[in-house]
């Protein structure tokens, strides 16, 4: 079977340009909210656009929480996009404090503002500076430095060894992105970032196909 | 960096182009234009579907999905946007960004609205300015309806609304590769703290040294210079749906050399060293 990767569909975030990203490369994608097919899914990118506490609320309406920490403790590819990576965080300080899904540790915080820096959106494109002594398995091209924000929160990681990436905004040196096992989070839209970004769903393409060659391996052996 | 950012003016599934905002000739497909800004750097695209205000109708969704098929930047879409339920599905289309214009002058509560549905940075206030003596008014419908709104007036109040960017066009510019309007620039720069995308009059690399000597936008539209660049390069070469023979004739088209968004990049590199992305 040609390998696959499930969008979930939850209600937030520009699902469709995710998927056309996915064509452009040749990664067959799945929108669904269903949980069966996503329980049964190789590998899902988490999407969102909007507010955390909004986000986290339809994701336990829809039972989708427990899925998506299940196929992590399954080890499968979690690929979390700008808010869909600061759902894998433990808790945000967006609105109320709300707890996230917890698969990393860490907090999502606001950009501060002051005197110097108005502004509290990080919007348009940003240098990303990658983190060195870090395997991030091609996903971030030294070449390839400037990707897509668009977004007034961003993470702290609680262990600093999982961040691949770092971006400026405000004065502040923010994590744009970061790796943890089969888990993967991107701050910017890699769907919007030109080839930079596309050269990230390739590398998604490549290690779902190298994963699933592994396990068609395992199984003729079984 | 500063953003380059192609605009397409849409009619009917068509890519057009006018001057001063009248006289649309339809250039072609919008999709392969679309697409050869993408392949050749545009930092953002806009999509203006140029008569839905007018005929107060909707834009077409569909070729929003196109575009996004074949684009994978920034998309600004906008043309007769009225109501909240069409943000959403243009939004699901593809787009990032929708513009506004008419809606927000006939009610400023819209603006409202959609920034607090959609958040800030999901909403640019689109502009479009005729100048009398000394100052601009701005137009509604596609420049065909005057208004008593005055620019640096109306760009105050947006911000205090909480726009955070503004696409300000020169009615009197446009098309007509004059270049920029130099005193929309020298009054945005003295009045608007926000930023702001100029657009309109765009023909040789020196316009932009012409604005960046006053003022520093967050992005240039630019239209007619690299739509006719790549009709130009077209002629004779294939067929093509559009109606340019205008192009062959002398007349002002003339204003415009071929030149692409890489021509730009690199000028405003050497000149007045804007980093860009690779």
């Amino acid at each position: 079977m040609k390998p696959t990767v499930t969008i979930i569909d939850y209600g937030m975030g520009n699902l469709f340009s995710i998927k056309c990203a996915l064509d452009k490369v040749g990664l067959k994608s799945l929108i669904t909210k269903d949980i069966s097919k996503i329980r049964n899914s190789e590998a899902i990118i988490l999407p969102g656009v909007g507010a955390f506490p909004d986000a986290i609320k339809k994701l336990r309406y829809l039972k989708l929480d427990k899925v998506i920490i299940d196929l992590y403790s399954r080890k499968k590819i979690i690929f979390g996009i700008c808010l869909g990576m600061q759902l894998l965080f433990e808790k945000s300080y967006e609105g109320k404090i709300s707890k996230g899904l917890g698969i990393l540790k860490g907090k999502v915080v606001k950009f501060q503002t002051n005197k110097n820096f108005k502004k509290s959106f990080n919007v348009g494109w940003k240098k990303i500076q990658i983190i060195k002594n870090q395997k991030n398995k091609g996903f971030l091209n030294a070449k390839d430095n400037y990707m897509y924000f668009i977004h007034s929160f961003h993470v702290k990681p609680g262990n600093e060894q999982i961040i691949t990436s770092k971006s400026s905004f405000n004065g502040l040196n923010f994590v744009s992105s970061v790796n943890e096992e089969n888990v993967y989070g991107f701050q910017f839209h890699p769907e919007k970032s030109s080839k930079s970004g596309l050269n990230i769903y390739k590398c998604l393409k490549n290690i779902i196909y190298e994963k699933s060659l592994q396990l068609t391996k395992k199984s003729r052996v079984l | 960096m500063i953003r380059i950012i192609p605009k397409l003016d849409i009619k009917n599934e068509n890519l057009v182009k006018g001057v001063n905002l009248e006289g649309l000739r339809v250039l072609g497909d919008p999709d392969y234009f679309a697409e050869s800004y993408y392949e050749s750097g545009a930092d953002e695209i806009i999509y203006h579907d140029v008569v839905a205000s007018l005929y107060e109708r909707n834009i077409d969704l569909s070729l929003i999905e196109k575009a996004s098929k074949k684009t994978f930047v920034p998309l600004i879409v906008g043309g007769g946007i009225t109501n909240l339920s069409q943000v959403e599905k243009i939004l699901k289309s593809g787009a990032d960004r929708v513009f506004i214009n008419t809606a927000g002058i006939n009610n400023q509560k819209f603006i409202k609205k959609v920034i607090s549905q959609f958040g800030a940075s999901t909403v640019v206030v689109s502009i479009e300015v005729v100048k009398k003596k000394k100052n601009y008014f701005c137009r509604k419908d596609f420049g065909r309806e005057e208004t008593n709104l005055e620019l640096i007036e109306w760009c105050k109040k947006l911000e205090t609304m909480g726009v955070v960017e503004l696409i300000v066009t020169s009615i009197d510019k446009d098309g007509t590769g004059e270049g920029f309007d130099l005193d929309i620039a020298r009054q945005l720069n003295k009045h608007v703290k926000i930023d702001y995308i100029l657009n309109g009059g765009f023909s040789k690399l020196e316009h932009f040294t012409d604005v960046l000597n006053i003022c520093k936008p967050s992005g240039f539209a630019i239209g007619s210079a690299l739509h006719y660049s790549i009709l130009k390069h077209k002629i004779g070469s294939q067929k093509h749906d559009g109606n340019f023979e205008f192009l062959k004739k002398k007349t002002q088209f003339n204003n415009f050399k071929k030149i692409s968004i890489n021509d730009i990049k690199k000028f405003l590199i050497k000149k007045k060293n804007i980093k860009f992305r690779n």
